[in-house]
């Protein structure tokens, strides 16, 4: 009940969190034109660019090849990982879902490995040692003890995974059933059900927030488009 | 006031990351801003005992208007890429010169006073209480930034500093810390039309005597026409222009090329400055106050074309923000835009860029050039900052890299790009972009062109390189006091248009 009761709260908390973070960030205007150039001049351009940004870390690919190996192989052995974790949430399990599993089970290994090169780097280089506050650390440890949780189970000792998924789907239907009493899972989930809380307001907010960037999401365009925010086009009234 | 004494860095071979050397550069303060310039700008001259309050407000103003600075506060991860990238930090190995950490100055308190975890656990995510000591570090900091956008480049999220550092500036106007050199330029520019404070007679003084040394020279009467009504094309070019050194001799180059091209054109007294401040400030009020002079004197003139000299910080407001801010430009379907729209060329681009325009007479034969008559040069091209990463020229992306570049192998015959990391939209700034143009910040100048010294240097060295092109007035003013620091002769930089006007034939 407890888990249950924690669950409920973590998604409501993130869920809710999220749409005002990006409600906030669609509500605020870009007022000027800031792309940073050379930028695609049309919509589509831009789509590709962001693609490339999110997908690839193209920046980061120009900016620094260590971060852009941890950084790449954490987010996507994460992507996997999560992917495979859908299988606990559907039924009849999807398709595609069914394929991700053997690759989901060893992207962990890529997830945790990414994770712990990004906290070597924080103790090793003098410059982010220097910018890293305890969240810094403290959410890379959290991601840790998460993937370390998980392969624990998966590699080592086993849960009962039909009970958990039984647990999961009556939370999707509002039918309570019991979590399973492994101590690594309940470790698991509470570690997880911790990220969702934190997810809106820490600098997880860089995941919607990069769709919003101006500097990435702008088409290059300004000499064939006006541009003007709400608050700024009142100024050209008094002329 | 004599400047402090510094040691100039010494170059290396490669551009290395220095180890962190904390606080060696927060003695950098740039003079603040006297009563009159502070009144003239509607801010206050000295803090008042509601300062804290008043810059908390203005932040959450600021955070209202501007999407850029609450995406950027937000989402940060830290994650280190932009730690090596800036040229201040590069010059001066002051952490806080590190774009993470200078947008962290902002940052610590924006999450102390507009976040959750801030208010309830300060400490575990470095937020921290806006004090007078962090008050100084803003200022001391957010004037060692040339809002050049390097650390935007390499960013994953396209985090832009130079927004954080507009943001600072604007709350430390607000509280009456405003920055004497940019603020001052500001007034002249408002009071007398531009930012070297040239009254109009002055000014056509030196545009006859400019026609004399043309004509002394060539024996053709190249005309420098200013305020005339039903030319086609306004002229609007940085004030250094009309008396700096080595500044003049590009404005000499857009007339010969006007001259052999046959365009009537001319210069406005109303709008005889190109550059805008406002940028610098972060005042979107301010940089349109100061815009609005160009659309003015284009209805007033009843122009065709505005073209825009060589003014990289002012190539970015004219290409990037004269359309929003002014109506010039094309796309504008309100009154506004259109009383200004039907009375512009739509075949021409508006507003354009002295090189497009050269660089579209030279490739259709329109003039002729001879580039044996800069066999005595070996040139490279320095990318200033705005026009590579804030701007654009022609219709492709990357162009305001190739136009330039084209333009110069087309009137020169020696030509070589310095290291692929330092040009494009890797340049490295001068070292006095973005307000920092003023002697009392000489140390934080000339460390921060290190990087830019460096990748020279190595031209040097390897091609004989003689003279370093650039289309900034800033980075020319900027370069000829600090090339002398590193060695070379300060005659090493100039115009684009500087060479155009050496292989122009006037016939």
């Amino acid at each position: 009940m407890i888990y249950a009761g924690m669950f409920y709260i973590a998604t409501l908390l993130l869920v809710v969190g999220l749409v005002y973070k990006i409600f906030d960030y669609s509500r605020t205007p870009a007022p000027l034109k800031i792309p940073t150039t050379p930028a695609p001049t049309t919509k589509k351009g831009v789509v590709y660019r962001m693609a490339k940004e999110v997908v690839l870390f193209e920046s980061l690919f120009k900016s620094n090849k260590w971060i852009w190996v941890f950084g790449w192989l954490f987010h996507f052995g994460l992507f996997l990982v999560l992917a495979r974790h859908l299988r606990y949430f559907t039924e009849p399990v999807w398709f595609w879902v069914g394929i991700v599993q053997p690759f989901g089970k060893y992207a962990s290994i890529m997830m945790v490995v990414g994770l712990a090169g990004l906290l070597a780097r924080r103790f090793l280089v003098d410059r982010v040692r220097y910018i890293s506050t305890p969240s810094d650390y403290l959410m890379l440890v959290l991601l840790i003890a998460i993937g370390l949780s998980g392969m624990l189970m998966t590699f080592v000792a086993h849960t009962d995974i039909v009970a958990l998924k039984t647990f999961f789907m009556g939370l999707m239907y509002f039918d309570v059933q019991p979590v399973p009493q492994d101590p690594i899972l309940l470790a698991h989930l509470a570690l997880v059900a911790l990220l969702m809380v934190i997810f809106p307001i820490s600098k997880l907010l860089h995941a919607p927030g990069v769709f919003f960037s101006p500097t990435r999401n702008q088409a290059d365009d300004p000499r064939e488009h006006r541009h003007v925010a709400a608050w700024a086009a009142r100024l050209d009234q008094n002329n | 006031m004599a400047a402090a004494e510094f040691d100039i860095p010494e170059l290396k071979d490669d551009i290395e990351i220095p180890k962190l050397r904390e606080g060696v550069m927060a003695h950098a303060k740039s003079f603040l801003a006297p009563k009159p310039v502070q009144d003239f700008m509607g801010y206050p001259h000295e803090l008042g005992e509601d300062w804290k309050e008043r810059a908390i407000d203005k932040m959450g103003d600021l955070l209202g208007k501007y999407r850029s600075l609450k995406v950027f506060l937000d989402a940060c991860v830290h994650c280190g890429a932009c730690t090596d990238k800036c040229h201040y930090y590069l010059g001066t190995s002051d952490p806080k010169n590190m774009p993470v950490a200078r947008q962290d100055l902002m940052r610590q308190v924006y999450r102390r006073y507009f976040t959750t975890a801030g208010k309830l656990f300060p400490k575990l995510v470095g937020a921290k209480d806006l004090t007078k000591d962090v008050l100084d570090d803003w200022y001391s900091y957010y004037h060692q930034c040339s809002e050049c956008r390097r650390c935007s480049v390499f960013c994953p999220y396209g985090i832009d500093t130079a927004e954080i550092t507009m943001a600072g500036r604007e709350i430390l106007n607000h509280v009456g810390m405003g920055q004497k050199y940019s603020n001052e330029i500001l007034g002249k520019v408002q009071k007398i039309g531009n930012n070297l404070g040239l009254p109009g007679p002055a000014l056509e003084d030196t545009l006859a005597g400019l026609e004399e040394d043309i004509e002394a020279d060539t024996g053709v009467p190249v005309k420098m026409p200013m305020d005339v009504k039903g030319a086609e094309v306004l002229l609007v070019t940085p004030s250094a222009d009309f008396f700096s050194e080595p500044h003049v001799e590009s404005l000499i180059g857009y007339a010969k090329v006007f001259h052999a091209a046959g365009i009537n054109w001319t210069l406005s007294s109303h709008a005889s400055e190109a550059g805008n401040f406002g940028l610098f400030n972060g005042n979107y009020e301010t940089m349109r106050k100061v815009a609005m002079r160009i659309r003015d004197a284009a209805l007033e003139l009843g122009v065709k074309r505005i073209v825009v000299g060589e003014c990289g910080h002012a190539w970015r407001v004219a290409y990037s923000f004269w359309n929003t801010l002014t109506g010039i430009g094309y796309g504008g379907n309100d009154p506004f835009s259109i009383e200004l729209q039907k009375q512009l060329d739509p075949t021409y681009p508006q507003p354009q860029h002295i090189c497009e325009l050269t660089n579209d007479l030279i490739k259709s034969g329109k003039i002729k050039v001879d580039p044996s008559a800069n066999d005595d040069l070996v040139v490279t091209y320095h990318d200033s900052c705005n026009v590579a990463r804030a701007s654009r020229m022609g219709t492709e992306p990357g162009g305001q890299f190739m136009i330039p570049r084209e333009l110069i192998k087309s009137v020169a015959n020696n030509f070589h790009n310095m290291a692929d990391d330092t040009i494009y939209e890797s340049t490295f700034c001068c070292g006095g972009g973005g307000g920092l143009l003023t002697d009392d910040l000489m140390e934080v100048r000339v460390k921060g062109a290190l990087p830019r010294m460096t990748a020279l240097n190595n031209v040097v060295k390897e091609h004989q390189v003689n003279f370093m092109a650039t289309i900034c007035a800033i980075c020319k003013a900027q370069f000829t006091k600090v090339l002398p620091k590193y060695g070379f002769d300060m005659s090493m930089v100039g115009g684009v248009h500087q060479l155009v006007s050496k292989a122009i034939k006037l016939d």
